[in-house]
């Protein structure tokens, strides 16, 4: 079954290149041969054409008022995030994708049936106890920081950090405390793939990788700048497993024959 | 020479003498906790230079899951025989 489906996809993938490539004046992509298309045109006359904050039709570039200017470029307050997840946001889909090899090896290197490596010190009462009140608190802020990723700063990768922080505190506090790694693999593997969906979508309905295709709305507000929010909070809910799972291996040991 | 430009020699100076005591420091948990206040004043720095996003990712990366990650290691059963 699964290598039915993986012989399906190849064939779908090969598809689609040798379509894209070789029947260029049908397809939307328009691959070129090689040192025909007009990249200069079309890139840099767009970056000096591009208007970021008023609609297309005003001249003159209008304030950014938070709260007030609809429908700007990005819509998002954090200039950082809308270079970040809308300008480049493949590049962000590279990197996630370096987070991800690393975990990977990793997970190859620390795999087999493991158990818990034996603390040097018992948990004292106090890091007990006050892992059990910080602990909620440390999410929370985790999730704030990758919801709000395009309003304040912060995003997905320091949002996710901070969740694998509790996680990594949750082992320190507790000598028997055994992570659910599967679901941080589930959880990893479902964003990662939802991020590369998100960009096919784009490509679907915009024409380009990527392309924010949802209206941006308000600035500052909650709901705007399109899929930047949904892309930081899934790459936040994949940074955040991916290294608690390289965590929970690290605080493991291979368990004895 | 105004306020903030002390403060930023004196954030200097700390993050200096902080990173070269902990390069000579004896014992490898106070080598990582003096890491751990690098870390912080580089926050700070980060800040003083409107940088909100990089003082986020470095004061938890750089600040607290490193070193939570070191002193973690450092605790675990297989270091009894070095200085810890």
């Amino acid at each position: 079954m699964k290598q039915a489906v993986s012989i399906v996809l190849v064939l779908l993938l090969g598809a689609f290149i040798f379509t894209a490539l070789y029947f260029a004046d049908s397809s939307p992509l328009q691959f070129k041969p090689y040192g025909d298309a007009d990249l200069s045109g079309r890139v840099s006359q767009g970056y000096v054409d591009k208007n970021v904050t008023a609609d297309a039709a005003s001249e003159e570039p209008a304030a950014v008022v938070y709260g007030e200017t609809k429908n700007a470029e990005t819509g998002s307050a954090n200039i950082v995030t809308s270079v970040v997840v809308n300008y480049r946001s493949f590049d962000t889909l590279g990197e996630v994708t370096v987070l991800f090899v690393a975990a990977l090896g990793v997970g190859l290197l620390l795999s087999g049936k493991r158990r818990r490596q034996e603390a040097a010190f018992q948990p004292s009462f106090i890091l007990k106890h006050g892992v059990r009140i910080v602990l909620g608190i440390m999410v929370i802020f985790g999730v704030y920081l990758f919801t709000h990723g395009h309003l304040t700063p912060g995003g997905g990768f320091s949002g996710g950090s901070i969740i694998a922080a509790a996680v990594l505190l949750l082992y320190v506090s507790d000598n028997a405390f055994k992570a659910k790694v599967k679901a941080f693999k589930i959880a990893e593997g479902v964003a990662g793939s939802l991020y590369v969906v998100a960009g096919l979508l784009g490509l679907a309905l915009g024409g380009y990788f990527l392309y924010n295709f949802l209206p941006t709305g308000v600035v500052g507000d909650l709901l705007s700048a399109g899929i930047v929010p949904i892309v930081y909070i899934l790459i936040g809910l994949k940074v955040g497993s991916e290294i608690s799972g390289v965590i929970a291996g690290f605080a493991t040991e291979e368990e004895a024959l | 020479m105004s306020l903030m430009d002390i403060l930023e020699l004196v954030l200097g100076i700390a993050m200096v003498v902080l990173g070269v005591v902990a390069v000579n420091a004896k014992k490898k948990i106070t080598s990582v906790i003096l890491l751990s206040a690098l870390s912080m004043l580089a926050v700070v720095a980060f800040v003083i230079m409107r940088a909100p996003d990089v003082a986020i990712t470095e004061a938890v990366i750089g600040s607290g899951l490193v070193t939570g990650l070191f002193v973690f290691t450092l605790f675990t059963k297989k270091n009894e025989g070095e200085d810890a």
